[in-house]
């Protein structure tokens, strides 16, 4: 029964997205009080009856209901229920569901908080995001109802992906999807103003704390993904440029732009027709990246299971929400743009270098993506595009991208006389070039033009966002203090700086052993003493595994008791590592139990990587900033705010 | 309507026919298109990893059925194999050349030192081209190929218990029946 109330409740939920998305547009046509009326309610409803559809599922997941296809499939009787709670949304159907429930989430937070958006403009973008969740439902319900019946019933399920039995894989995808799905607010502002044909500053700043929440999430949910591939996939990497890695990545970038382009439309009414484009851009990706993952056009670890069906329908969906929005982009946005100029050295400038840099950066990562499809459709020969491609496409546009981060940021609007600017960065810039040369050197005792330019850079980032922040902390009384806007960028771009020197520091001297262990033996790997002391078997809820038992010392002094393990999950039969790892805030001692070479030897992967926490921590810092940014006062766009005069002034961002 | 307005769209179109192409259904990711399957195998004319003065060719393995395998140390699914390679070797079924592919030579040294060495000897190909010629497009890439050079068989992607016991087996019992 409790399967039927949901799809029932799903159906009822698209009858409501077909209202949603189409009686407000009409009501803001024909400016008919009536239709406009019914975005808001409709929207509440849509998201009480997507969640009861949710609550359905989780509950066949947590009663173990195997006559439910998709949970015969994705769980098991002794998998345990955080994992029976996560597995909802550990394959295609269930992570659809949880996709359509959080764009209905979204529609209620903008139905909710958009009280001082004129009314028609507001019922639009509702509107807008009906659409969206039309097609997604129809998606839902026509090619993958997770609420189809198993008859006769499986006595077992097939349990969880092994690989997705972890926390940290249980929380990524509910991130990376708040993400994905906010991107669709900003998409929705510029559909939104390209049909009313209006853009001024105000629509940049209704639009920017939508887009920066989206942002962060998505920072959030990337980092997690890549902290869970470090640990899990057992070989110490943390980024592999696989196409659904990269499905990810590609929409962070061109967000990132817009986060950068709508602080000039609000600053200064600039970039406007840009600024939308990166709108259409940052959603299309998202989009582009669900049918990469789920049509099995492009050969993935991560991608879902394969049906062409599918593929065929989101290419459909995909043609007519971007195809239309890049239509209504073509014939509105050409009226839109300004002609206000700005001098050559100025933040303008600066934010301009920024969005050319991230796009060019994101469009050498979908070209590296499609390349072996592109190439297979033309010639039909198969090539395939690694991380050595990405590596180096990422750094062109990145190097340059990070050194300007420092200038751009203590640039002023307008104008900037150069002299100004390179009296009150001279210190950090002498500091980061100290530090950045002093630190490989005296504690890694290595020197290298890349390795240097990547520290410097890392350096130079942190430095320069201290400047504002240090200057509100010692300013003369009555001297107003720094904006929550400015902080959150000093914020966040700190955490850039400090990613930056996590990635070279730990690309250049990370030191890895694969060694032959028996009982006993100890192998010095960086200084570390890694000591095997013995192997026994363990038995965890739904598998076995046989467990290592890795002493480490540092000079005699003992430093951390590791404990890899190599399970065997008892349904599916798949072998998995999980390493042992001492993390510091400086280093990670990290061990994983290989296979065994025999004669009680065993291969071990030992692995010393200095300053890698320093990657999620920098992504942590930067999506902290989108915070701190976020609830800046301006942004707040609450049914409060309507009370308090808006306090609009000039205030830097 | 100025044209870089219109731009955006024209890419999206584009795109959208490349797509349209590869969901056809007759297309299939794992079928193998190789255009040498019971076909002979490109010669074979390279470096040896371990010492770059000598070198490895076709005619070390002539009259022999050997696996070819094409790995590279940035490859996943190689390092993911490697360890049934090894498995292989000390079943000493078939000998296994090596193609290392595309890689830097000491980081593969490396690797072999420390993963240990399941080749007869490995070919060094840096640039990629022996792997133009053999129709590789990406590691980890298996040939199975037989006494009178002709490829038996080509395997795309990491090579496990399962797919040995299927795919390649049943070839070599045939092959070494035939020997017999």
């Amino acid at each position: 029964m409790i399967p039927e109330i949901g799809h029932f409740a799903l159906i009822l939920a698209l009858s409501l997205a077909i209202c949603q998305g189409v009686l407000p547009l009409i009501g803001a046509h024909k400016n008919d009080p009536a239709m406009l009326a019914v975005a808001r309610p409709a929207a509440l409803g849509q998201f009480v009856f997507i969640g009861i559809a949710f609550a359905c599922l989780t509950t066949s997941f947590i009663q173990s209901d195997f006559s439910v296809l998709y949970v015969a499939n994705h769980s098991q009787l002794a998998l345990p229920i955080p994992y029976k709670i996560s597995a909802v949304w550990g394959a295609h159907e269930g992570s659809l569901l949880l996709w359509v429930f959080l764009l209905s989430g979204w529609t209620v937070l903008v139905s909710r908080f958009s009280s001082d958006l004129p009314e028609l403009f507001g019922a639009r973008v509702i509107g807008v995001l009906g659409l969206l969740s039309c097609g997604f439902l129809l998606f839902t319900l026509l090619t993958s109802n997770p609420f189809e019946r198993l008859i006769p019933a499986a006595a077992d399920g097939a349990d969880l992906n092994p690989l997705l039995q972890d926390p940290g894989l249980a929380i990524h995808p509910p991130l990376l999807y708040i993400g994905y799905v906010g991107f669709s607010v900003a998409f929705a502002f510029a559909i939104a103003a390209m049909i009313t044909g209006d853009l001024d500053q105000k629509w940049a700043r209704w639009t920017r704390p939508w887009t920066t929440w989206a942002w962060l999430f998505l920072t959030l949910g990337i980092a997690l993904g890549s902290w869970w591939a470090y640990y899990e996939l057992g070989w110490g990497g943390w980024w592999f440029w696989d196409p659904v890695e990269n499905a990810s990545f590609m929409p962070w970038l061109a967000g990132t732009a817009l986060i950068h382009s709508l602080a000039v439309t609000e600053k200064r009414g600039l970039f406007k027709s840009w600024t939308l484009l990166l709108a259409i851009t940052a959603f299309s990706l998202s989009l582009l990246g669900t049918f990469l993952v789920r049509s099995g056009i492009l050969v993935s670890v991560h991608a879902f299971a394969v049906d062409p069906e599918r593929g065929m329908f989101i290419l459909a969906f995909l043609a007519i929400v971007i195809g239309g929005a890049l239509i209504l982009y073509a014939w509105r946005a050409p009226s839109m743009d300004s002609a206000a100029g700005f001098h050559a050295f100025s933040r303008e400038t600066f934010l301009l270098l920024n969005n050319v840099l991230l796009v060019i950066a994101t469009a050498l990562i979908l070209g590296g993506t499609l390349s072996p499809l592109i190439v297979e459709m033309i010639d039909g020969s198969k090539i395939s595009v690694g991380s050595p491609y990405f590596e180096i496409a990422f750094a062109i546009p990145m190097l340059p991208l990070v050194y300007l981060i420092g200038l751009g940021m203590h640039t002023a609007w307008r104008s900037q006389k150069a002299g100004a600017l390179f009296k009150q960065l001279k210190i950090p810039a002498i500091f980061a070039l100290l530090a950045g040369i002093v630190v490989p050197v005296f504690f890694y005792g290595r020197f290298g033009v890349l390795l240097v330019v990547g520290t410097v850079a890392g350096f130079w980032i942190m430095a320069v966002s201290m400047l504002q922040p240090i200057r509100s902390l010692r300013r003369a009384s009555g001297a107003s203090a720094i904006t929550r806007g400015a902080l959150g960028m000093s914020v966040a771009h700190f955490g850039v700086g400090m990613f930056v020197i996590g990635v070279t520091i730990v690309s250049a001297f990370s030191i890895e052993a694969d060694r032959s262990l028996r009982i006993g033996d100890t192998e010095s790997v960086a200084g570390y003493d890694f000591q095997l002391r013995g192997l026994r078997n363990v038995d965890g809820p739904n598998f076995r595994a046989l467990e290592g038992e890795v002493d480490i010392y540092k000079n005699g002094e003992f430093v951390a008791q590791l404990r890899p393990q190599k399970r065997t999950y008892i349904v599916q039969q798949n072998p998995m590592t999980e390493a042992g790892i001492d993390a510091g805030w400086n280093r990670d001692l990290f061990v994983a139990l290989g296979d065994p070479l025999g004669n009680d030897a065993w291969s071990v992967r030992m692995q010393y990587k200095p300053m890698i926490r320093f990657i999620w921590l920098g992504a942590f810092v930067m999506a902290l900033g989108g915070l701190v940014a976020a609830s800046d006062r301006r942004y707040r766009l609450t049914a409060e705010a309507k009370d308090v005069s808006p306090a609009i002034s000039g205030e830097p961002a | 309507m100025k044209t870089r307005f219109i731009a955006p769209l024209i890419f999206l179109v584009v795109l959208i026919g490349f797509f349209v192409k590869g969901l056809d259904p007759n297309r299939d990711l794992n079928r193998l298109p190789s255009p040498f399957l019971d076909k002979p195998a490109p010669q074979l004319d390279l470096p040896m990893l371990k010492d770059l003065n000598e070198r490895v060719t076709s005619a070390d393995y002539e009259g022999e059925l050997v696996l070819m395998n094409v790995w590279a140390t940035w490859c996943v699914g190689c390092r993911q194999e490697h360890s049934y390679l090894l498995e292989l070797e000390r079943q000493n079924i078939v000998p296994i050349y090596g193609l290392n592919w595309r890689d830097r030579r000491e980081d593969a040294l490396n690797w072999l030192a420390q993963l240990d060495d399941p080749y007869i000897a490995s070919g060094y190909d840096a640039d990629g081209r022996v792997g133009i010629d053999w129709g590789v497009y990406g590691a980890p890439e298996t040939f199975l190929i037989g006494g009178d050079g002709t490829v038996l068989h080509k395997h795309l992607g990491p090579l496990d218990a399962f797919l040995w016991e299927r795919d390649f087996m049943p070839i070599i019992r045939v092959e070494k029946g035939v020997e017999q």
